[in-house]
């Protein structure tokens, strides 16, 4: 095919065309192709359905925690205190890092149920059990960079950016919660 | 290259002949590698290239025979290593020369870094030369670092989560990236599977890079500890037999220094804790990379303040992203030394100020692995973040600034010239210093 010169003197419109347009259907065959091998790395049906646990609570006295594993991380649930409630709900809002009310962070003031994965780069926070560390607000303290957590999973102190994640869950009865 | 200044085929044997006027790779050897004209002023500095070609290369022959033992499953993985150490013939062997020379190899690699950065191997025309380099090295750090997750102990477990944690700083997507990364929703076997199948393609990757980087060196040829280019024959030796030997020399140091780590202190350079079975609920109390990492691992801490409007509390750069940023900033600058740097002189000899410099940089960069191997506290943190401040200021200013203020000494007119210039000869004009150096 010779060179197609149209009246304003553009040369090759044609040819250019075909260049452009086999480009793009490569291009758009290629992004077709990648895309399922990307979202093969995505989690799989069968790790999405191991979803929700079923947590009994009999048997864990005020003061006491459990911790449970929910889709891999562990879930801390921990029967609060009144001391411990009341220091949670008391806490001036104005100068928490990532401000929230307990209120908004639990369902039965009782019980905080949280995800146990430091909001920093994700290591488990000590405070589970009474001997552990706590930190300055007596809820957790991170080893691994040292940030600390109260009473509401609220991040007070340290790197971390947020406060412990809720998880979603809901009391089945009055004493067994299911997460997830 | 074929019919290059060999002049056809040199070859005595009939079969060689034959291979080598259809596909010249016999040619291509002895040019490249025998009679490669280098520098004749090459100090050991320049064994280390050769020293890393080793190591890459005992890495993928122990790795190879430790995958036919391994099992990448989060039930089996670390009594597939226990059994590897216990029940398979020389496993012990294999594991150890795998896990130390993933060390040695960054020993090797960090002083090839250093001497280019001293002796200016990175400036004009060497700079594709320099940026594989630094590919390779990203290469490097990713292949160990998901190496190192495979035995499933407690440090490979925690290491993978909070590097991969590091991804959840990236505003908006950071964290559908890292459900991405794990295949899930924590570091677990999904996680474990593509690390082990990536550990196993990056090292072939990086052999393609390392023949690209070696391509490009031949094109350009060495620098040399003066940074002059040779004038001519008189200023080069062919590599074969000078640097054959010369290499095979510093090869046989370095296994020594390799063996003595793996038969007297195979786990010096690892962590005690990386023989306990991972463990998802119990974080170590004390987490640390592997000591390569130590530096980076300091500047991520270092970070530990937002960066924001002054006076307004408006935050644009959280503490975590800054650190992230900060880190990989850290070797994504080194892509950009090479017009960073101003100076027209490459070796540091010449350059009375930059060359300290170069000396603090490296003293900033020891004294960060230190601070990365020690919890963040205290003072500690303070001395991180004036290292990883005068780790910048090396690269972003000091580079542009010293090429425009600072007095180079006189370079020598050719690379033989001192030594073969007459007694009593006097010093060099005055006229010929300030020249660049590929007219001094
Ligand atoms: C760039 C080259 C390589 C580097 C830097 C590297 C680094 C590492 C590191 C640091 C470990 C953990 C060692 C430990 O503490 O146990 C490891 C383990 C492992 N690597 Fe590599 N590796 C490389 C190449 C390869 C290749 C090419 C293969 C396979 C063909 C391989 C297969 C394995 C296997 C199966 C393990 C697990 C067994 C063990 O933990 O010793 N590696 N690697
Ligand atoms: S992971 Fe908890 S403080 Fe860094």
């Amino acid at each position: 095919m010779a060179d197609t010169t149209d009246s304003d003197g553009h040369t090759g419109t044609r040819r250019d065309f075909l260049y452009l347009a086999t480009a793009a259907t490569a291009g758009v065959g290629v992004l077709a192709f990648a895309w399922p091998l990307v979202d093969s790395m995505n989690p799989a049906a069968d790790t999405l359905a191991l979803a929700t646990t079923n947590v009994d609570l009999t048997g864990v006295e005020a003061g006491q925690a459990i911790t449970v594993m929910w889709r891999g991380k562990p879930v801390f649930v921990r029967h609060r205190t009144q001391g411990e409630i009341t220091a949670a709900e008391s806490a001036d809002l104005s100068t928490l890092i990532d401000p929230e009310p307990d209120e908004a962070r639990v369902i039965n003031p009782d019980w905080l149920v949280v995800i146990g994965i430091c909001t920093h780069l994700g290591c488990v926070p000590l405070g589970q059990r009474t001997t552990d560390e706590r930190g300055e607000y007596g809820g957790y303290f991170c080893p691994c960079h040292g940030s600390v957590y109260d009473t509401s999973g609220r991040i007070r102190g340290g790197p971390a950016p947020r406060n412990l994640d809720v998880p979603e869950y809901s009391f089945t009865s009055e004493t067994s919660i299911r997460i997830g | 290259m074929a019919h290059g200044s060999s002049g056809g085929t040199p070859f005595k044997n009939p079969v060689v002949r034959w291979v080598d006027s259809r596909l010249p790779i016999f040619s291509m050897m002895v040019k490249e590698y025998g009679q490669f004209p280098a520098p004749r002023n090459f100090n050991y500095f320049w064994n280390f290239g050769a020293l890393a070609m080793i190591v890459l290369m005992v890495m993928i022959v122990t790795g190879l025979f430790l995958s036919m033992h391994y099992t990448a499953h989060v039930d089996y993985a670390f009594n597939s290593v226990e059994r590897i150490m216990r029940d398979v013939n020389f496993g012990w062997l294999m594991r150890y020369i795998h896990a130390n020379g993933a060390s040695m190899f960054f020993v090797v690699v960090f002083i090839h870094i250093f001497r280019g950065l001293y002796y200016g191997s990175y400036k004009k025309p060497r700079e594709l030369l320099w940026i594989f380099g630094v590919i390779i090295l990203l290469l490097m750090m990713a292949t160990a670092f998901m190496g190192y997750v495979l035995p499933w102990g407690q440090m490979s477990f925690w290491g993978a989560t909070v590097i991969t944690n590091l991804f959840s700083a990236i505003p908006l997507v950071g964290d559908e990236i890292v459900t991405w990364l794990w295949g899930g929703f924590s570091v677990d076997n999904p996680t474990l599977n593509r690390f082990f199948s990536l550990h196993f393609l990056l090292p072939f990757v990086i052999v393609g890079v390392v023949f690209l980087h070696v391509a490009a060196l031949h094109i350009t040829g060495s620098n040399n500890p003066k940074g002059i280019e040779p004038k001519g024959p008189q200023d080069t030796l062919p590599f074969h037999p000078y640097y054959t030997i010369k290499d095979m020399f510093g090869s046989g140091v370095f296994m020594i220094i390799f063996a003595m780590f793996v038969f007297f202190a195979p786990n010096y350079l690892g962590h005690a804790d990386n023989y306990i079975p991972a463990n998802p609920l119990v974080t170590p109390a004390h987490i640390v990379p592997e000591w390569y990492f130590l530096p980076f691992y300091a500047m991520l801490r270092a970070i530990t303040f937002n960066i924001g409007i002054p006076f307004t509390g408006v935050t644009i750069i959280e503490a975590k992203l800054g650190g992230v940023i900060t880190m990989f900033g850290s070797i994504i600058v080194l892509f950009f030394i090479s017009w960073l740097d101003t100076s027209p002189v490459r070796s540091a000899r010449y350059r009375p100020i930059y060359k300290w410099c170069m000396w603090l940089l490296v003293l900033a960069v020891v004294v960060l692995g230190y601070c990365g191997s020690q919890p963040a506290e205290g003072l500690l943190v303070v001395v991180a973040q004036i290292c990883t401040f005068y780790y910048f200021l090396h690269f972003l200013v000091l580079m542009p600034l010293l090429g425009k203020l600072e007095r180079p000494l006189p370079l020598p007119r050719s690379i033989s010239e001192p030594v073969l210039r007459e007694p009593g000869a006097g010093p060099l004009p005055a006229g010929a210093t300030a020249k660049p150096m590929e007219k001094s």
